[in-house]
């Protein structure tokens, strides 16, 4: 163990007391990091390239490791024609339920995290532990008993049954409660001095400064609606209501067919695309929502 | 800790929660409550009455063959998923780290991956590893390596972790290449002065000044490998073969929609409840403290 350790320590270190970052090590380091995110990135490629070839040039494998001309021709069948409900209705669908939640939670949370941090009403500390014991059970675990609500409300296929029940949990009204702590007494005492009714200093003082928390809780809980399957594919029997993340798994044929793989992993890419574009292009704020939502 | 200055009243305040107590109410509490009730219960076969039955659901449950396999199953699934997905994000975040140019770079290329819904991780790696049309089985055959996740229980649960974990490695390397760049930089420089060399500095320096980050990833990948790999397992294995791959929430799913044996899919749904639950009360007792050698 020793021995690998000074080996391994050989290869990859900069002379003894030089913390700088340079010299031979310095390549290896660029191997290692363009190798480990080459084999990252390659499950994505090959989906890539699957959805840019023909089906037979998939069933005689090995498939090429090169895009082909199909680009269009397989992304028209999938988004117009699809194979059980065009994906243009799942995305749009996908749209709506990831939106929903999004919103949704940042709104009910944002009141209720005002209400608890500036006032004192009967009932506080109870809805306070509330909030706690939601932070704990994923939908997962209440799964058959939450189905048979929505199914009494009649909301089953519907977009209301698929955003409310995802947005029970108080994370984000914890979140918030936090944020609100850090507010500076003296901006509520002035608004209080110069009359200022509570929702008026909500409105104008409260939400403004929590614009940039806002919209990392944003960025996460996008991802998070847009990338639920259990749910989903629970509640929602009619192809029209299909979410794209739970409508590849129905697009596979049951017994012995042949998938249509083109189509299929046209639509892997197209389901990746909206999250991943939320991540790249707003990295800064993702990262931050992340940090938060887990501490 | 609580506010100095608030404003006075009761109605507003009282209008302003009630939309989250109403909506945790109809969709968290009531059916939370129902699932601990009803696992006291047995529903007779029309689903017209139900017979009480104490704890004899979690009696039958132990002693069921099946479910005591699945905690099994469950314990190696997390725990290989957890692993798989923290050692390799430690050591790209410890190399990102040693680098100046470009760190932000590799950094974009490899946080995108979190943002794949495991469902569609699973479909990607179903396809490589499909065995008519895959490509790495393909590969495989070549070197004389017959791959079949449909028949081999090994395979069936190496793939649905390596899809698991797969898109985790971005998440965990977010964790760990902040928690190295906030590494104070004198500690590292008096090590190196005294001759302490990279892997001696990482293992005797970095790795224990970690500990808070690695603590809480553990924690948090145990409960992701718990219960967001549902579209993983979903997707590529549907709890085969033989049940080598049903994972305990997996086993709520199969049992209570498919099997339909509701007063057993609730019992299972508590033992998870309380699964979770210390689960949390670890975090918050641990990461509270904040773990140091």
């Amino acid at each position: 163990m020793a021995d690998s350790v000074a080996h391994r320590a050989n290869i990859i270190e900069p002379p003894p007391g030089m913390v700088e970052k340079r010299g031979s090590g310095l390549w290896l380091t660029h191997l290692f990091m363009i190798i480990g995110v080459l084999i990252i990135f390659f499950p994505i490629w090959l989906a890539f390239v699957a959805s840019t070839i023909t089906q037979p040039e998939i069933t005689s494998p090995p498939m090429p490791l090169l895009p082909g001309d199909q680009f269009f021709e397989n992304y028209k069948r999938a988004l117009f024609s699809g194979v059980n409900v065009p994906v243009a209705t799942m995305l749009f669908n996908s749209l709506v339920m990831a939106l929903g939640i999004a919103i949704g939670k940042i709104a009910i949370s944002l009141l209720s995290a005002f209400a608890i941090v500036y006032f004192r009403f009967p009932g506080r500390n109870t809805f306070f532990w509330m909030i706690f014991i939601t932070l704990m059970l994923p939908v997962e675990v209440r799964i058959v008993p939450t189905y048979e609500v929505v199914a009494g409300f009649g909301m089953l296929n519907s977009y209301s049954g698929l955003i409310f029940p995802l947005i029970a949990s108080a994370t984000a009204t914890f979140l918030f409660r936090q944020f609100f702590m850090t507010i500076p007494d003296e901006l509520a005492e002035a608004a209080r001095v110069d009359g200022a009714r509570p929702m008026r200093f909500f409105i104008d003082i409260v939400v403004p400064m929590s614009r940039t928390n806002i919209a990392a809780l944003f960025v996460i809980l996008f991802i998070y609606g847009w990338n639920q399957y259990l749910w989903p594919l629970l509640i929602t029997t009619d192809p029209e209501m299909n979410t794209i993340v739970m409508g590849i798994k129905q697009m596979f044929p049951s017994g012995d067919d042949t998938a249509d793989w083109p189509v299929i992993m046209a639509t892997s890419i197209l389901a990746m695309i909206p999250p991943v574009l939320v991540v790249i292009s707003m990295q800064k704020l993702f990262i931050r929502g992340l940090v938060d939502s887990e501490k | 800790m609580e506010k100095r200055v608030t404003f006075r009243g009761w109605g507003l305040p009282l209008l302003l929660v009630f939309p989250q107590i109403l909506i945790s109410g109809v969709f968290f509490f009531y059916p939370a409550a129902q699932a601990i009730w009803q696992s006291l219960f047995i529903p007779d076969p029309f689903g017209l009455s139900a017979q009480f039955v104490g704890l004899g659901n979690f009696e039958f449950l132990f002693s069921d063959r099946f479910y005591r396999s699945s905690f099994i199953t469950t314990a190696v699934f997390s725990t290989l998923v957890t692993l798989v997905s923290m050692v390799p994000a430690l050591f790209l975040a410890v190399l990102a780290d040693r680098l100046i140019k470009g760190a932000g770079t590799y950094r974009t290329m490899l946080i995108w991956p979190y943002a794949v819904a495991p469902a569609v991780a699973g479909v990607l790696w179903l396809f490589m590893f499909n065995t008519r049309v895959g490509v790495v089985s393909w590969y495989l055959a070549q070197l004389a390596y017959d791959w079949n996740h449909v028949l081999n229980d090994g395979e069936a649960m190496g793939l649905v972790v390596v899809a698991s974990a797969w898109g985790r490695i971005s998440y965990n390397f977010l964790f760990f290449f902040a928690a190295l760049q906030s590494v104070p930089k004198s500690v590292i420089e008096a090590a190196a002065i005294d001759g302490a060399r990279f892997w001696k500095r990482f293992f005797t320096i970095v790795l224990p000044l970690l500990s808070p980050t690695t603590f809480f990833l553990l924690v948090v990948n145990i409960v992701y490998s718990f219960f967001e790999t549902f579209g993983v397992i979903h997707t590529i294995t549907a709890g085969g073969p033989q049940q080598a791959t049903t994972i305990l929430v997996y086993k709520v799913f199969s049992d209570g929609f498919v099997g339909q044996d509701l007063g057993s899919s609730a019992a299972q749904s508590v033992v998870l409840l309380v699964v979770v639950g210390a689960l949390t009360v670890i975090q918050f007792k641990y990461v509270e403290k904040r773990v140091h050698y």
